[in-house]
């Protein structure tokens, strides 16, 4: 059974479409990354997988549990089970990086202060941050914030890893590392993760299956190699990072010429 | 004809909605209050409840003071400056008792907390919002209700009527200093005719309006920050929101208050 399935999700905003008719089914221990441009509805998608907004219809199931339609109690067990790593890594600001991680862990269970600090340094040095724990975000590098993003999203061992944009804003090194960390989460703890991405790349070195969006529908689901194949033009479009319209010297140069027509006519 | 109709009807929608708005947070707040009382609830929401009423209460002390000592000596001289003329100068005990335990002293502190904390909430909870913090917290499975606004108005509430005694202290101790320096009357028999005018009425009548102030701050402060949209400008714009609007309510409040007051206590 998949760990996660999206049955005929739509969703509406103020009468716009901005998915259609979604159906995706996630196996449990496979990575899945969301792949498409800006504006394609990957991010919309990625809300209503971990619960953040209700669809116009459709379903989501995560554990078969729907969470479009479930009690308060069973949002509870959902939630817990996913963690999530937010694009702008959305650590509290007023909290140390240790104080993030320890947050979920002084909420939801009753464990004693000294093994909460010790699972808090696990999780930091899972991320490489063992040595960061008292800084406070603000003080920390770009890459360095995503890190712990994931390391708080790890707090509570969840069977389902979120990454939204994990590389957006990063240089090649370290989204390079952030992939490794990925893989190595994948490999180590045997989670489901979902990423959510644009950068090419990244989403094929640690894929199992790719799912393409375009204007709110699949142009392919697959396995890196029948992605890399597709013949779909949307795909190759996106794969070969071929321009929608091109703003060619030409038009550009007509475009001036009309204006400049104009002002003299004036 | 028609659109004239349209758009006092999308106003009128617009501000119940925000009413509307008001009181399901109140109410959810209300009912999540109990997390963040000491000893029963979570204790975290506790200290987080403490260093509110530090940020909201302590910190605004000498602001507060300061305020009432001088609204204190204006209110002094100005109903000085009349009375004498009737020879009626030991009315400005009264005028500065009673205008202070049941008016100016819950006012001032509410347009004080107003402007310092309101707006530091909305700032507080917009950023969060901007910044996914709220959506972070959602999917952590803590409410942000809970975790952010009842703290808040549990600090607000208890926090916004001690300053307001303060200010009620200091505004009736500067009317004592005029009357001491301008006729001469010890302060202790000053405080003595200060105490027997004082109803418990007064009193109490001051604290509750301290207490609906302090509702309608902590409310309206955080629901600008829960209704920022979009970037780092609409939370300054919100912050701008929570005080304007705030402060408006404030007076209403204390209008309605004042005059059902005024009609019960004839009776």
């Amino acid at each position: 059974m998949p760990i996660i399935s999206i049955r005929d999700l739509v969703v509406e905003y103020e009468g716009r479409r901005v998915l259609d008719g979604l159906n995706l089914d996630i196996e449990r221990g496979e990575t899945m990354v969301l792949l498409g441009g800006s504006g394609s509805g990957k991010s919309t998608l990625l809300r209503h997988i971990i619960g953040l907004e209700r669809p116009k219809s459709g379903s989501v199931s995560v554990k078969g549990i729907d969470i479009t339609r479930c009690s308060r109690a069973e949002t509870k067990t959902v939630r817990r089970s996913i963690g999530v790593a937010f694009q702008s890594a959305a650590l509290f600001n007023s909290m140390s990086v240790a104080e993030n991680v320890a947050l979920l862990l002084r909420e939801h269970t009753k464990l004693a202060p000294s093994i909460i600090d010790l699972m808090v340094w696990m999780k930091l040095a899972v991320v490489g941050l063992a040595d960061f724990g008292k800084m406070l975000p603000q003080e920390l590098s770009g890459g360095m914030k995503k890190r712990a993003a994931v390391a708080r999203a790890l707090a509570l061992d969840p069977e389902i890893l979120v990454l939204d944009e994990p590389s957006a804003g990063l240089d090649p090194i370290v989204a390079a590392e952030l992939d490794e960390l990925i893989l190595l989460l994948k490999e180590a703890l045997h989670m489901t993760v979902i990423v959510v991405t644009h950068e090419l790349p990244s989403a094929f070195r640690i894929a199992d299956r790719i799912a393409m969006l375009y204007q709110g529908a699949f142009s392919s689901v697959g396995t890196k190699d029948e992605v890399r194949a597709s013949q779909n033009p949307r795909v190759r479009q996106f794969l070969d990072r071929i321009p929608a319209s091109a703003a060619t010297a030409q038009a550009v140069g007509a475009h001036l010429e009309r204006y400049l027509q104009n002002q003299e006519a004036n | 004809m028609a659109t004239v109709l349209e758009s006092v009807g999308r106003k009128a929608l617009n501000r119940l909605d925000y009413v509307g708005s008001l009181n399901i947070q109140l109410w959810a707040t209300l009912r999540a209050m109990g997390t963040a009382l000491p000893f029963v609830g979570n204790r975290y929401r506790w200290r987080a409840t403490v260093r509110q009423m530090l940020e909201i209460g302590v910190d605004a002390l000498p602001m507060v003071g300061l305020m009432a000592i001088c609204s204190g000596f204006i209110l002094a001289m100005q109903g000085a400056s009349e009375l004498r003329r009737f020879g009626a100068l030991h009315y400005v005990i009264e005028l500065v008792a009673v205008g202070f335990t049941r008016e100016l002293g819950p006012l001032l502190t509410a347009i004080a907390v107003s402007g310092r904390s309101g707006s530091a909430f909305a700032a507080e909870i917009g950023t969060m919002k901007v910044t996914e913090e709220i959506d972070s917290l959602r999917v952590m499975d803590l409410e942000p209700v809970e975790f952010l606004l009842a703290p808040k108005y549990l600090a607000a509430i208890i926090a916004v009527p001690s300053l307001s005694v303060i200010s009620n202290f200091c505004g009736i101790l500067a009317g004592g200093l005029f009357m001491f320096f301008s006729t001469h009357l010890g302060l202790m028999l000053y405080f003595h005719y200060v105490l027997t005018t004082i109803q418990l009425r007064d009193v109490i009548a001051g604290l509750l309006k301290s207490l609906v102030f302090a509702t309608i701050i902590a409310h309206v402060g955080c629901l600008e920050g829960f209704r920022v949209r979009g970037g780092p400008d609409a939370v300054g714009r919100s912050t701008t929101t929570a005080v304007v609007r705030s402060t408006f309510l404030v007076i209403i409040a204390d209008a309605v208050f004042t005059t059902i007051f005024y009609f019960t206590g004839k009776m």
